[in-house]
């Protein structure tokens, strides 16, 4: 599975991981991770240690994700990005409304 | 495919054979499994029967009279065109060679004889199924050519509609050359530029996420911001603001644009830039040869709430002939085989290598097919250069009314206190107000550039007390911006007015325009005693101020500036 996700024991945190290129082939399995949560995780996690890539409808995904999560007041950490795609989290500016670690 | 095939369909199926009793024979067994049977007795019947009655199945005997087996089977395949019409060789023929040339003529199985009806039976069932699977096959292809005709028909109605808004812009002005591909509209990215009313230059690049009709959409409803606004005299940080509040209402949540926001200022030598998302574009000094990044700052446009959305720009100076560049991420973005990207380092090496500035764009163009091995048609780049602002022509404004109703006798002042000078530019108001005068309209372009400088010197200098000295080096003249942001994000008080007085004369009239500010005023005579024009960066307003305008006067230790402007009878 490119798309694992894993909700902690309390059910408070929900960590989705990406495996290859995170782009528009993902977004069926990618919304699908989080949407059908009930009760709604207080924190999320996308875990980008095997993303190779990540492109602009990735970015979308990962507002959609924010939308959902709360909007300006989601907290959603993004975690082990590699230099290619930290470098496009950073052109982007997402480290403004993501946590990237 | 509307309708779901039954398991079991009645084939026309055609027996080619020319011994009666055997033609018989199989005609019977075929019958008896429920197909119709048309008959041939050699090969140029059943090339003509085919031809009239075109059965979808056909078995053919090999060595008939007048034509045999093999040469009717070409025949009958090259009438069947792109159709599968099955073809089963019905022979005696046993060495191996002669079978395979049943297949080279055309057949698609052999049957020997004598024939085995159970055998018989499932063959024609698998050839039926391939032959309905061809049939599949092709109308689904063609179905496809017809969405796709369609679909390119779309978005060459949708590119027309759009090339009148957007080429409604300067984009053929002497100082810009841009490459894109004809459909970047449908890759999301988006070439904008205007001329403000005083003559500026608006650019704007932007990249929409995603590709296709959902990319473009957003397109037309920013182009109707950007152009309206610029052609009103709204600086780029109210543009701004208006694009991102638009597309964040408009757009889902998953849709942004990435932009880059250019205003060059032909006659301050300047370059006003906001990039939000794109790549850093590149600010080529010629005299140094260097080039500045122009990094992205901020969350592309459609991404945050208006509240919280940053409109903070940076200013750089440029001289005559300095150029800025601007691409998009398809260029860094190019993969090779191996998805290594092709990279801004790479990129660089193309700049540095780079000796004709004309050839630039080949250039890149030329490095990428090197790396990836063929061209991507989504890439746009775009170079700004600045010339003299004389080299210039700007177009004619078009306005709808009949001059009937235009105002000549009149005054209005207006106070803009703290709160209002740090978000509001009142300067597309006061123009908008002044060229109810069609008197004035002739010389919208000096109007407006003399009420902006007159305007920033009250903000600048006297309510924020910048000392325009800060401007006479580049270093300093990115400081002087920063400084004005900070001090503007304070303020608390302070004031700037404006008097407007419109008085006929003769067949003409005359405008008087009046600024003041709260500010602590300047030495007046010491400024005056200064040449008009020089090459400073400094202090370019004021003698902008003298040559555009008449009678260009300071008091009150120059918190009051006044200026007039006359036009004569219209034709």
């Amino acid at each position: 599975m490119s798309v694992v996700t894993e909700v902690s024991p309390d059910g408070q945190k929900l960590t989705i991981s990406i495996k290859g290129r995170f782009d528009f082939a993902k977004h069926q399995a990618f919304r699908e991770s989080y949407e059908h949560l009930h009760p709604k995780p207080d924190f999320f996690e996308v875990n980008l240690k095997d993303a190779t890539y990540l492109d602009s409808s990735a970015l979308g995904m990962l507002l959609l994700l924010r939308d959902h999560a709360g909007g300006e007041n989601a907290e959603i950490r993004l975690t082990h990005a590699n230099t290619d795609v930290r470098k496009i989290l950073a052109i982007s500016n997402f480290e403004q409304i993501f946590d990237v670690v | 495919m509307s309708v779901v095939q039954p398991m079991f369909e009645t084939l026309t199926i055609l027996i080619a054979e020319d011994s009666a009793a055997d033609r018989m024979l199989l005609s019977s067994i075929v019958r008896r499994q429920g197909h119709e049977v048309l008959t041939a007795s050699n090969g140029a019947q059943a090339v003509e029967a085919f031809r009239q009655q075109r059965p979808q199945l056909v078995l053919m005997d090999a060595m008939m009279p007048v034509m045999d087996g093999f040469e009717a089977a070409r025949q009958i395949k090259a009438l069947a065109g792109e159709t599968l019409v099955p073809i089963i060789f019905l022979t005696s023929l046993s060495e191996s060679e002669a079978l395979a040339r049943c297949l080279e003529a055309g057949g698609d199985d052999f049957l020997a004889k004598p024939y085995n009806q159970v055998i018989l039976a499932a063959k024609i069932k698998a050839m039926d199924r391939l032959r309905r699977l061809q049939a599949t096959v092709l109308e689904q292809r063609d179905q496809i050519a017809r969405h796709h005709d369609y679909l390119l028909n779309e978005q060459r109605v949708a590119k027309a509609v759009f090339d009148k808004v957007a080429h409604s812009g300067c984009l053929n002005a002497p100082n810009i050359r841009y490459l894109q591909s004809p459909y970047a509209l449908f890759n999301g990215d988006l070439l904008l530029a205007a001329f403000t009313p005083a003559g500026d230059m608006h650019v704007l690049l932007g990249d929409f996420t995603g590709h296709g009709l959902p990319a473009a959409v957003g397109a037309m409803p920013l182009a109707e911001v950007f152009y309206g606004m610029t052609a009103k005299g709204y600086g780029l940080a109210e543009t701004l603001r208006e694009m991102n509040a638009k597309l964040k209402r408009i757009l889902p949540v998953d849709m942004f644009c990435c932009a880059t926001l250019l205003n060059l200022s032909f006659q301050r030598g300047s370059v006003e830039v906001w990039n939000g998302g794109m790549p850093d574009g590149y600010l080529h000094s010629v005299a140094s040869n260097e080039r500045t990044p122009l990094k992205s700052r901020y969350l592309p446009l459609g991404v945050l709430s208006p509240h919280a959305f940053d409109d903070r720009t940076e200013v750089y100076p440029m001289a005559v002939g300095d150029r800025v560049f601007l691409l998009s991420d398809g260029v860094i973005d190019t993969c090779d085989a191996n998805e290594h990207l092709f990279g801004v380092e790479r990129l660089q090496q193309v700049f540095a290598a780079n000796c004709d500035p004309q050839r630039l764009f080949e250039e890149i163009e030329q490095a990428l097919r090197d790396f990836r091995g063929e061209a991507r048609d989504d890439v746009s780049m775009v170079e700004v250069s600045l010339l003299q602002a004389a080299q210039l022509t700007l177009p004619a404004p078009v306005y709808s009314d009949s001059g009937q109703s235009c105002p000549l006798d009149w005054s209005v002042s207006f106070e803009f206190r703290a709160a209002t000078l740090k978000r509001f530019n009142p300067l597309p108001y006061l123009l908008q107000l002044l060229l109810e005068v069609h008197g004035l309209r002739g010389q919208s372009g000096a109007l407006y550039s003399v009420l902006a400088e007159l305007y920033s010197n009250a903000l600048e200098h006297g309510v924020l007390g910048l000392d325009s000295s800060l401007k006479r080096d580049a270093c300093g003249f990115a400081r002087y911006y920063q400084e004005r942001n900070v001090r503007l994000e304070a303020l608390q008080e302070g004031y700037v007015r404006v008097h407007l007085q419109v008085v006929p004369k003769e067949e003409g009239g005359r405008l008087t325009v009046r600024v003041e500010d709260s500010g602590k005023g300047f030495d007046v005579e010491r400024v005056m005693a200064r040449p008009v024009d020089g090459i400073r960066l400094s202090g370019r307003g004021v003698s902008l101020i003298r040559q555009l305008g008449r009678n260009a006067n300071w008091s009150d230790d120059g918190r009051t500036a006044c200026v007039e402007f006359f036009w004569d009878a219209l034709a």
